[in-house]
C-alpha cells in the first residue's frame, strides 16, 4: 500500500501509467461517446411534454455531472498538495481545471440552447445557473491564477487555498433547485428511491455519463503527462524521451 | 431509428436548431480539450530535441576530443 503511494509520487512512473490508461480508456470512451450520441439523438422517442429538444439532456446532464465530480478530483488534489506537499497531486489539480472549464462550459450552453424552446428564454439568473457560472468562474480563476505567478510553487499554493474556498459553491450547486425556487427542474435520477426517468432514456444518459467521465479521465490523465514532461524537462528520463521523439 | 427520413431527423418538429447545434457545440469542446494534450507534448519534445540538437552542435562538441 504505502509502495504505491510512493510510486505516485514519481514523475516517470506516474507518466508511463498515465500513458497505458490512456491507450486503453480512449477508445473505448469513444466507442461509448458515439454510441450513446447516436442513441440518444436518434433512436430514443421524444418527450411528451418537451418534443425533441429534450434531447439535450443527453449531453447537458453529463457535462454538469462530470463538471461537479472534476471539482472534487481538483479539490482532493489541491488539499493533497497543499497538505503533504506532494508534487503529483498539484500536477493534477493544474490538469483538472482547463477540463472542468470545458465540461462546465458545455453544461451551461446546452442549458441556454435548452432553455429557450422550454422556458422560452435563453438565461435567467436563477439559482442553479448562476452557482455554475460561478464553477466556470472558479475553473477559470485556478488556470488565470497558474498563469499569474513566475513561482510555480506559489502558484500551486494560491490556487489549491482557492480551490478549497471555492468548494462551499459545489454543495450550493446540488441543493440549488430544492432551496430556491428555479426554473431548474430537479434531479431525475436518484440513488435512493425510483428515478423519475423512462428506463428507455435512462440507459442512453447513464451510457453518456459514462462517456463523459472517460472523457474526464483520458484528457486529466494527458494533461497531466504533458505537465510533468514539461516540470521535468531537464531530468534524464525526458531528455531520452526527446531524443527517441526525434528519432 | 424513431425518425421516418432524414429530414425529421434534422427538423425535430421545429427543435432540430436547438438540439443540433448543442450537439455540434458539445462535440467541438470534446474534441478541442481530447485533442488540446496531445499538440502540447508534441510541441515541447520537438523543441526539448531541438534543444539537445543545438547543444550537441554547439559548445559541448568540444567535448568529444577528450
Amino acid at each position: 500500500m504505502w509502495s504505491f503511494f510512493h510510486k505516485l509520487g514519481s514523475p516517470p512512473w506516474l507518466y508511463r501509467i498515465a500513458g497505458t490508461i490512456v491507450r486503453w480508456l480512449l477508445p473505448v470512451t469513444l466507442v461509448a461517446l458515439c454510441v450513446g450520441l447516436v442513441w440518444g439523438l436518434l433512436y430514443t422517442a421524444p418527450d411528451f411534454r418537451q418534443g425533441n429538444s429534450y434531447r439535450i439532456i443527453y449531453i447537458h446532464v453529463p457535462a454538469a455531472v462530470v463538471a461537479l465530480a472534476g471539482y472534487y478530483v481538483m479539490a482532493i488534489a489541491g488539499a493533497v498538495s497543499l497538505i503533504w506537499k506532494m508534487k503529483m497531486a498539484d500536477v493534477a489539480m493544474k490538469s483538472c481545471a482547463p477540463i472542468g472549464a470545458a465540461l462546465t462550459f458545455i453544461a451551461l450552453v446546452t442549458g441556454a440552447i435548452w432553455g429557450k424552446p422550454t422556458w422560452g428564454t435563453w438565461w435567467v439568473w436563477d439559482a442553479r445557473i448562476t452557482s455554475m457560472l460561478i464553477l466556470l468562474f472558479l475553473y477559470l480563476g485556478v488556470v488565470a491564477l497558474y498563469e499569474a505567478y513566475d513561482n510555480k510553487e506559489a502558484a500551486g499554493k494560491a490556487c489549491a487555498v482557492l480551490t478549497l474556498v471555492g468548494t462551499v459553491n459545489i454543495p450550493i450547486i446540488y441543493k440549488s433547485v430544492d432551496w430556491w425556487y428555479s426554473l431548474h427542474q430537479p434531479a431525475s435520477i436518484k440513488f435512493t428511491g425510483d428515478s423519475t426517468i423512462d428506463p428507455s432514456m435512462l440507459y442512453p444518459l447513464l451510457l453518456m455519463i459514462a462517456a463523459f467521465y472517460g472523457v474526464f479521465t483520458c484528457c486529466l490523465l494527458m494533461n497531466m503527462r504533458a505537465e510533468i514532461l514539461e516540470r521535468e524537462a531537464r531530468t534524464n528520463w525526458v531528455k531520452k524521451l526527446a531524443l527517441e521523439y526525434r528519432a | 431509428m424513431y425518425f421516418d427520413s432524414v429530414q425529421a431527423a434534422l427538423s425535430m418538429d421545429g427543435h432540430g436548431g436547438f438540439v443540433w447545434s448543442a450537439y455540434g457545440i458539445c462535440l467541438l469542446v470534446l474534441m478541442l480539450i481530447l485533442l488540446a494534450p496531445r499538440r502540447r507534448q508534441q510541441k515541447f519534445l520537438r523543441q526539448l530535441a531541438g534543444e539537445q540538437k543545438r547543444r550537441q552542435r554547439g559548445p559541448t562538441v568540444l567535448k568529444e576530443g577528450n
